[in-house]
């Protein structure tokens, strides 16, 4: 089952991934295979089981409130390709 | 066409955690730029969240206090979408297996009727960065302190029908987690803001119209005032032929108005999946009694308290009880003084003020209970008026002692020695020989009305501090001889 060219470009724009032209076929019927998969697992009966909300059947071990972090501000600013008074510098977003 | 205004809000409070919901870096408000930044808010790669067990508490006490179920197997999902102040590109919030389900509270509103609106769930996520636009050479400058503090977002049913119910609901809100002390509920600092689904429909329709969203709402007046323009545009926009919209709005306090936020619109598709690198939470049974067991008493609670052991109306209990310093102020006014209703007129009356007036919270009021408690008792105790009693706040206020203190360095004690008044009454009567003279003719009825005059210059004359009631008494007797 393929995926139309129209949901691939705006997965794409959700993802903020580019998909040239010409790669565009391949991805589709990638993922047409991906999605065939899933509906092979959508025939299964599962009437009765509860949904997983994760591959081990563990529970989260949860740590006290704490803080145990120093401040590494100028190590990860020295990452960052711009910034200034301390801020990481972005082009500019506003809504 | 009368037409009706429905509302349900969205809440986030940011929790009063020492450190974040998935990383041991600080949540202290107000530090320098990215200091309370760490590689798992930042999202380096190869780090991993560890849930702070601090944020689950509280989230069970919310939901305790709110009446509701409690998730014992919660579970968290990532909520993708792309923005700078949101550095792993989703967000970890809860959907499908919230750590609170339904629940109800109680609204009271100013004309002393209550409400119930129903909880739809809360669920636990983290809070984003901020961004800051304004001095960048044209760019985005992004602080990452707030990345990852603690929020509960709490989900109303849509059960409001008037910016009042919510701002009443909110301030129910407001008062809940302030009492259970899992968050301080600063307004002005974004520790609790509100978005605002609002829609209208023609009175008695069941369907619901179209929704707006007004996003980040962060006081209480704005989110009345915003509610109020947003629904009335919606009215005007349907009575002129056209039709709602759904979707996100701003509002603008300068110009009263919402506007449409249209770059949200586009990529409203959060592809949510539960995340793999967070187990579900369990909590058990006992736990959950054992939180249930140190809840503190809850504004309700302490509304029907007030109203039981002090002998309050139902709205000054209430009034007293709407914050939970205000009601421990009361309190401390009225074991020390012995009088409650005194204390509870002081507390809502010259203390609320006094407070207003220099803008200050109950904490930082510059009359303290202790203060308080011993004018009143100086009331109670007829060394001087009410009158006097106002005079003697503000020099407290003012900071110049306890009552005793000002009365005696002004020298405002009640004159209730006879010899004293009746001096002051035979001197006033003395002065006033038309006035007398009026009285003596008047009809038995009017005379009563008539002695006003005579008390108000005899009290000018004492400089307010002769004792009322003996005025009254010595002034009748005095003025009946003459007849």
């Amino acid at each position: 089952m393929a995926v139309d060219a129209q949901t691939i470009e705006k997965l794409a724009e959700l993802a903020r991934i580019a998909i040239s032209e010409e790669t565009i076929d391949e991805v589709s019927s990638r993922l047409g295979d991906v999605l065939q998969l899933v509906d092979q697992l959508q025939a299964v009966n599962t009437d009765g089981v509860e949904p997983m909300a994760h591959p081990l059947d563990e529970v989260q071990v949860l740590r006290k409130d704490a803080v145990t972090e120093p401040n590494r501000r100028e190590a990860f600013l020295a990452l960052a390709p711009q910034s200034e008074a301390g801020l990481y510098l972005v082009p500019k977003v506003i809504d | 066409m009368e037409w009706e205004v429905v509302i349900g809000l969205e809440v986030h409070v940011q929790l009063a955690t020492q450190s974040k919901i998935f990383s041991g870096a600080s949540t202290a408000f107000g530090a320098d730029p990215n200091t309370q930044a760490c590689a798992v808010d930042l999202a380096m790669p190869g780090t991993l969240p560890v849930p702070n067990e601090e944020a689950f508490r509280f989230a069970v006490m919310f939901g305790l206090a709110m009446n509701a179920e409690i998730g014992k197997r919660s579970v968290f999902e990532r909520k993708n979408y792309f923005y700078p102040d949101l550095p792993k590109g989703y967000q970890t919030t809860q959907l499908e297996q919230p750590i609170v389900g339904e629940g109800q509270i109680e609204i009271h509103l100013e004309d002393g009727s209550s409400k119930t609106v129903r909880l739809h769930h809360a669920h636990l996520e983290e809070d984003a960065g901020k961004s800051l636009h304004e001095d960048f050479h044209g760019m985005s400058g992004i602080d990452l302190n707030r990345a990852g503090t603690p929020l509960i977002e709490i989900v109303s049913e849509p059960d409001m029908r008037s910016a009042a119910e919510a701002v009443a609901y909110l301030k129910k809100i407001h008062s809940i987690v302030t009492y259970l002390g899992i968050s301080d509920g600063d307004m002005s600092q974004g520790s609790l803001r509100c978005d605002a689904n609002v829609s209208v429909r023609l009175k008695g329709e069941e369907e619901l119209g179209t929704r707006t969203e007004i996003k980040n709402l962060n006081s209480f007046r704005f989110i009345e005032k915003a509610i109020k323009v947003e629904a009335q545009r919606q009215i005007d926009l349907i009575e002129d032929g056209g039709r709602v919209v759904q979707e996100t709005r701003l509002y603008d306090a300068d110009k009263n108005e919402t506007r449409s936020m249209r770059s949200k619109e586009v990529a409203n598709d959060y592809r949510y999946f539960p995340c793999p690198d967070l187990l579900p939470v369990v909590l058990s049974d006992e736990y959950i009694e054992q939180v249930r067991g140190d809840l503190p008493e809850l504004p309700d609670a302490k509304c029907a308290r007030f109203e039981k052991e002090y002998g309050l109306s139902a709205y000054d209990a209430d009034q007293l009880t709407q914050e939970r310093l205000t009601a421990n102020y009361f309190e401390q006014v009225a074991a020390k003084s012995g009088e409650a209703k005194l204390a509870a007129n002081w507390v809502m009356g010259e203390v609320a003020a006094l407070l207003n007036r220099e803008e200050k919270s109950i904490e930082q009021s510059p009359v303290n209970a202790e203060h308080l408690a011993g004018l009143i008792a100086r009331i109670k105790d007829g060394t001087i008026s009410s009158k006097i009693a106002k005079q003697v706040f503000e020099a407290m206020a003012n900071g110049d002692g306890d009552a005793d203190a000002v009365i005696e360095a002004k020298g405002l004690k009640q004159v209730s020695d006879t010899g004293a008044i009746e001096k002051l009454v035979d001197d006033v009567i003395a002065a006033s020989s038309a006035q007398v003279e009026n009285y003596r003719n008047a009809d038995p009825d009017k005379r009563p009305k008539m002695m006003g005059f005579f008390v108000g210059q005899i009290m000018k004359a004492s400089k307010g501090q002769a004792n009322p009631q003996m005025i009254n008494k010595i002034l009748k007797e005095k003025l009946d001889a003459l007849l």
